[in-house]
């Protein structure tokens, strides 16, 4: 394109480059930047709405982070207390930390300030629901499978630090509701057997409240987490860049191609265009919404509550686990084991784990060690699908569970008997939606395979010479057949032979049955429908079609 | 004098005496009249509480007995008061549908009138708190933030930092209070209504009260200010939650629909 | 050959309608999958990416141009509605409330501000992404995928290279160096650790005892005033915290956050403990309103059950019987505080608790 960059002299051929490719050029001398660009610059993207979702994720990330900084020139991380004498009419005299009273300055005296509030707060709620959104839909196709389990691992410890980020932030303001949801952190922390205390004493700097947890909390939520989060964010985003994007099966596509639009001009446009309109979507939220009304709240006082205390909807889980739980205690040899407390903590990360190691388990059980770039279709692979949709009905009734007291009042229930559905909930559903998703996946592969052999249904019907109505059925396009019928179906294995070809017998390993079972289990003839082979669609083709 | 005697007889002297007689009242009615008029307003405290006692027997007889001394269907009523009286008619909660545990605000049956004469019979069984007067609950000049205080240390953890009501065991719950009158707020803190506990004057003076009232009045009615934009209830995290997710990320979502849908193909027919 | 592109993303529950409606495709499928199933043998063949089709800005002159003011509306609305902003941050003030319906009485320069941001920020968006659509190029590209993993000289290589630069550092053969080094490095971090020390002060008893003690009055938290036993009444509900302890005391949130104390009587027929009789005083309790399950302020007192409910986790505690836990995640009673009068008519403490107050821990015992 330019020959300037050949040429020291910038053009003796009498004509100047134009400014910008001098710029480029004295920027790639010092960086490269056109070995970088030449890789990048019409890098494919495939076209999907489902892969915008961590796009949602990734921009609610920077606008956060965007407003973050702002907030932080007029909050302060003190716990000081002061005697209010701001704009807020309902709070004068009231004696608060400065924490909470720089608060209300940033929402009654700062103009602006109160949008911005509502903008990193409406940002992060929209931030972790959208990581969610964008694991489960990375879940649901398979999108994790080789070569991408480590950035499954990375999206999902950014999912973990996101939680605790926001926990973190809405503490900071130091009112009565956050306050309780500290309070609470701290019996959870005090109900860890034999170092509960010192944790909870070092957290706190001695006793709760104590003055200390605000800055600590403060550091912790403008630095500490969010340099890891962007850290693992960085990694995340070139990985996705070097592993190429996933796509969705379809003529054209295959394992060892991606299909769709180039990086520049169209996803320029279109995924720098989308992190605008992701700030607006939130800031229109923000005008138009309130969120966490920290005047309506009062500050924090360890002998003040209010009903309805509720965590952020991404702590809400964990809520519902530590509500539903029986209070159980342990009294032995002057100590005291908190059941009722230690165990929903300790249930809570492994909730988390459950969704984070399963690339690894569905790897083991398959054997597969090929990339897989093409997407499944969530119905191809029912047991994971089973699987996933059992979590979310976990996470779902644990929600509910932790948000019991409003369902009462809305809803005309007693509190008691929602406990007691939950309880039950906990086991119950994640067993039922299992069953019942992959019975609804199942039938989805017969449709297919219905679909493949005798076309799809027209809703034209026909009468026939001797008076039998049919419905006609029109062939599938190779395209669709193709899509149909392109993915790949595991067989199960079996558990190795007892006798090696020596004539040795050999133990079998406990692993090994396991994996023999639930490949059985995965791939099994209960799990999974014969896709259509070209034999059987040619004998049915062939003849007159079918009737 | 002779000349009175003389006159005594005559056809007016009773007539002047009668005059006489009802100045010699009227001036003793006079001076005595405080007296004479507690006297006239026992008698019509007595008539208040006479057809207090027949809306009574009418429609609150059947759970709470003949005499107010309590069925199992309801409680004994001596000693309540005027107050809880004033209250439980005056929000519609009595006469109640069904008896139990928690009575639901419904439009009121009986008339102010009404419901005074109920009230009155219901005092006169026994002594209990008195139906406030207007410069008892009164807002007027009250310390809105000390009863923001008040009402986060007493009040929010059945009723929600605003008033927006709570849960409680067993599907009882603690009602809303936007729009509660600050009269029936000063009342129910009298009275502790149903399962809420009393705030009697000897722990919680009527100046704590109006300020309690005062702080209602900002942020639980009708005009309560939401600067920040929809109050979403009031309800807090869960809320906010849902509000998030289904406007939120709905929003969004069809954004990227939007974004990443094929352009429409120019038809070649 | 007519194939419609626009069907292949779909998924399949879409695929009957958008045939029969693409009349076009319907036609032209047909033909095109007979075809390439005889010259194929394979009938679910992968026919290849369809071929490009026009979309009508592609062909028309007319509506490019249209595409192109669209966007270039959107772009002049968004600097309007910068305009907008600036005009409202200048103009409304902070205190300003409007009521808008369905928002309610809100704050103009809030509602001003992040309406006129968020048009500002949709429509540059909108405006791209809309020339981007109509405009820009939609011909699928398709792009060659290399494998992940490296080809087995180049993994050879590095093999070598490693196996090289190891020998050179001699790590294997000297393995006192190694071993010093492995040591050296694990024990580094221990600084970092033990800097941590003094976070905070060590539990001690600190949490088995609260301000409590004999002879201290209960101070109504409303009043200020300590409470006479006159003053609570059957069915009253009162906060009370010892003398002494100031709101606006260094250490009062601590204090409080142990000492808060709740305060009913109940008719001493009703009470079914006969310990929480004895520490009553004619039927007045003080109860620690300290949570045993987490530390919520748990005070949801029901004066026709005597329950108390927690707001938090929904422990309920039966005042009248102990304060043991009837339903929910505590694991064991309220605290009660041992009461009396003292010689001026005063409700006094007659003592700490005789248990640690709030959630449990591995000490309590």
């Amino acid at each position: 394109m330019s020959t300037s960059s050949t040429n020291p002299a910038g053009g003796t051929d009498g004509r100047k480059a134009p400014a910008g490719e001098r710029v480029a050029d004295w920027a790639d001398g010092r960086l490269g930047i056109y070995g970088l660009a030449k890789a990048n610059m019409r890098k494919i993207f495939p076209d999907h709405w489902s892969f915008m979702l961590g796009e949602i994720a990734l921009y609610s990330f920077i606008i956060i982070i965007l407003t973050g900084v702002y907030l932080t020139l007029f909050f302060h991380p003190s716990m000081n207390e002061v005697e209010y004498h701001g704009s807020y009419v309902p709070m004068h005299g009231i004696l608060m930390s400065e924490a909470y009273a720089s608060t209300l300055d940033i929402s009654f005296d700062v103009r602006g300030g109160l949008l911005i509030r509502q903008i990193h707060h409406w940002g992060a709620i929209v931030f972790l629901a959208a990581m969610l959104v964008h694991m489960m839909r990375v879940f649901f196709t398979g999108a994790f499978r080789k070569p991408r389990e480590i950035n499954w691992l990375f999206g999902f410890l950014l999912l973990v630090l996101g939680m605790f980020t926001g926990f973190t932030g809405y503490s900071l303001p130091d009112d009565l509701l956050s306050g309780t949801g500290v309070r609470f952190m701290e019996g959870a922390v005090l109900s860890v057997p034999i170092v509960g205390t010192y944790l909870s004493f070092f957290l706190f700097g001695g006793e709760f409240p104590g003055t200390d947890f605000v800055p600590r909390f403060f550091s912790i939520h403008v630095l500490l987490l969010p340099g890891i989060m962007l850290g693992l964010l960085v990694a995340h985003l070139i990985l996705v860049f070097y592993h190429k994007h996933t796509q969705f099966p379809g003529a054209g596509k295959t394992n060892k191609n991606v299909v769709g639009m180039p990086l520049m001009p169209v996803y320029m446009a279109k995924a720098g265009g989308f992190f605008f309109l992701v700030f607006g979507v939130i800031s229109a939220m923000a005008a138009i919404a309130t969120i966490n009304p920290i005047w309506a709240l009062g500050p924090y006082r360890p002998d003040q509550v209010s009903t309805g205390a509720q965590p952020d909807w991404y702590m809400g889980f964990s809520e519902g686990l530590i509500r539903i739980m029986p209070g159980w205690e342990i009294n032995l040899w002057g100590h005291t084991l908190v059941l009722g407390v230690f165990i929903p903590l300790m249930i809570f990360p492994l909730v988390l784990a459950a969704i984070a190691v399963y690339p690894f388990i569905e790897s083991w059980v398959t054997g597969d060690k090929r990339e897989h770039h093409i997407l499944d279709r969530p119905r191809n692979a029912p047991t994971r699908t089973a699987f996933g949709a059992a979590w979310i009905s976990l996470y779902w009734v644990l929600l509910i569970g932790g948000g019991n007291d409003l369902w009462a009042t809305h809803f005309h229930m007693s509190i008691n008997a929602i406990t007691w559905f939950v309880r039950v909930g906990f086991f119950a559903v994640p067993v039922l939606t299992f069953i019942v998703t992959k019975r609804i996946c199942l039938g989805l592969q017969r449709r297919d395979r219905d679909t493949v052999l005798h076309g799809r249904e027209s809703g034209i019907i026909k009468r026939l010479p001797h008076g039998e109505f049919v419905e006609v059925h029109e062939p599938l396009g190779q395209e669709q057949l193709h899509a149909l019928t392109q993915h790949h179906q595991y067989q199960p294995i079996e558990a190795g032979p007892v006798v090696d070809e020596n004539g040795v017998e050999r133990k079998r390993t406990m692993a090994e049955k396991l994996r023999a079972k639930l490949s059985q289990g995965y791939y099994g003839q209960d799990s999974q429908i014969p896709k259509p082979t070209v034999e059987e669609y040619q004998e049915i083709t062939s003849g007159h079609g079918h009737h | 004098m002779k000349k009175l005697s003389a006159r005594r007889r005559h056809p007016l002297a009773a007539l002047v005496v009668l005059l006489f007689a009802l100045a010699v009242t009227g001036g003793l009615y006079a001076a005595f009249a405080p007296a004479d008029k507690a006297q006239a307003d026992t008698t019509a405290q007595s008539l208040a509480i006479e057809e207090g006692k027949k809306l009574y027997s009418v429609g609150c007889a059947s759970c709470h007995g003949t005499g107010g001394q309590g069925t199992s269907d309801g409680p004994s009523l001596v000693g309540v008061g005027s107050a809880a009286v004033d209250f439980q008619v005056g929000t519609g909660r009595m006469p109640a549908q069904q008896p139990g545990a928690q009575m639901p605000k419904k439009p009121k049956i009986y008339t102010q009138a009404e419901t005074d004469q109920l009230g009155a019979y219901i005092a006169s069984l026994g002594a209990g708190p008195i139906k406030p007067t207007e410069d008892q609950y009164s807002p007027e000049g009250a310390n809105v933030a000390k009863g923001g205080e008040l009402f986060r240390t007493n009040c929010a953890q059945c009723h929600n930092f605003t008033g927006k009501g709570g849960a409680l065991t067993g599907g009882k719950y603690a009602p809303e209070l936007d729009g509660v009158t600050p009269k029936h707020i000063y009342e129910a803190m009298q009275t502790g209504p149903q399962n809420m506990p009393s705030f009697p004057e000897s722990v919680m003076p009527e100046k704590n009260k109006q300020d309690i009232i005062a702080y209602l009045g900002t942020v639980a009615s009708g005009e309560s200010e939401s600067p920040g934009g929809l109050e979403l209830g009031g309800l807090g995290p869960v809320a906010e939650g849902l509000f998030g997710w289904v406007f939120g990320l709905g929003a969004l979502i069809a954004v990227a629909i939007w974004v990443a849908a094929r352009t429409a193909k120019a038809k070649k027919s | 050959m007519s194939q419609t592109g626009s069907n292949k993303d779909v998924s399949e529950e879409n695929l009957p309608s958008e045939q029969a409606t693409a009349h076009e495709g319907a036609m032209g499928v047909p033909p095109r999958t007979k075809s390439l199933g005889e010259v194929a043998d394979d009938p679910f063949a992968d026919p290849g990416l369809p071929p490009h089709e026009p979309r009508v800005q592609d062909i028309d002159k007319r509506a490019a141009k249209r595409s192109e003011r669209t966007v270039a509306l959107l772009f002049t609305v968004s600097m309007l509605a910068t305009v907008g902003f600036i005009a409202s941050y200048v103009v409304l003030p902070i205190d300003k409330i409007v009521y808008v319906w369905p928002f309610g009485h809100i704050s103009a320069l809030n509602f001003a501000l992040g309406l006129t941001l968020g048009l500002a920020l949709f429509c540059i968006g909108a405006g791209a992404v809309h020339w981007a659509r109509t405009l820009m190029s939609d011909e699928e590209h398709a792009q060659e995928r290399h494998p992940i993993e490296a080809p087995p000289e180049v993994k050879a290589q590095v093999m070598a290279d490693f196996k090289q630069g190891a020998e050179e550092s001699g790590m294997g053969r000297r393995k006192l160096i190694r071993t010093t080094l492995f040591g050296a490095l694990a024990m580094v971090p221990l600084s970092g650790v033990i800097l941590l020390r003094d976070l905070g002060p060590l539990p001690e008893g600190k949490l088995r005892h609260t301000l409590w003690s004999k002879g201290k009055l209960l101070v109504n938290q409303n009043t200020n005033e300590p409470l006479r036993p006159e003053d609570v009444g059957v069915g009253s509900l009162t906060f009370a915290v010892p003398e002494g302890l100031e709101e606006d005391d260094h250490d009062f949130q601590k204090e409080v956050a142990k000492a808060a104390l709740m305060i009913v009587r109940i008719q001493p027929e009703d009470i079914k403990d006969k310990r929480e009789l004895d520490w009553s005083h004619e039927g007045i309790v003080a109860y620690s309103k300290i949570c045993t399950h987490v530390g919520c302020p748990i005070s949801l007192y029901e004066q026709q059950t005597h329950h108390v409910l927690c707001p938090c986790h929904q422990s309920t505690f039966d005042l009248s019987d102990g304060a043991r836990v009837i339903f929910g995640p505590a694991g064991h009673a309220l605290p009660q505080l041992r009461i009396g009068v003292n010689k001026d008519g005063y409700l006094e403490a007659l003592g700490d608790f005789d248990e640690p107050v709030g959630p449990s821990f591995w000490e309590r015992g």
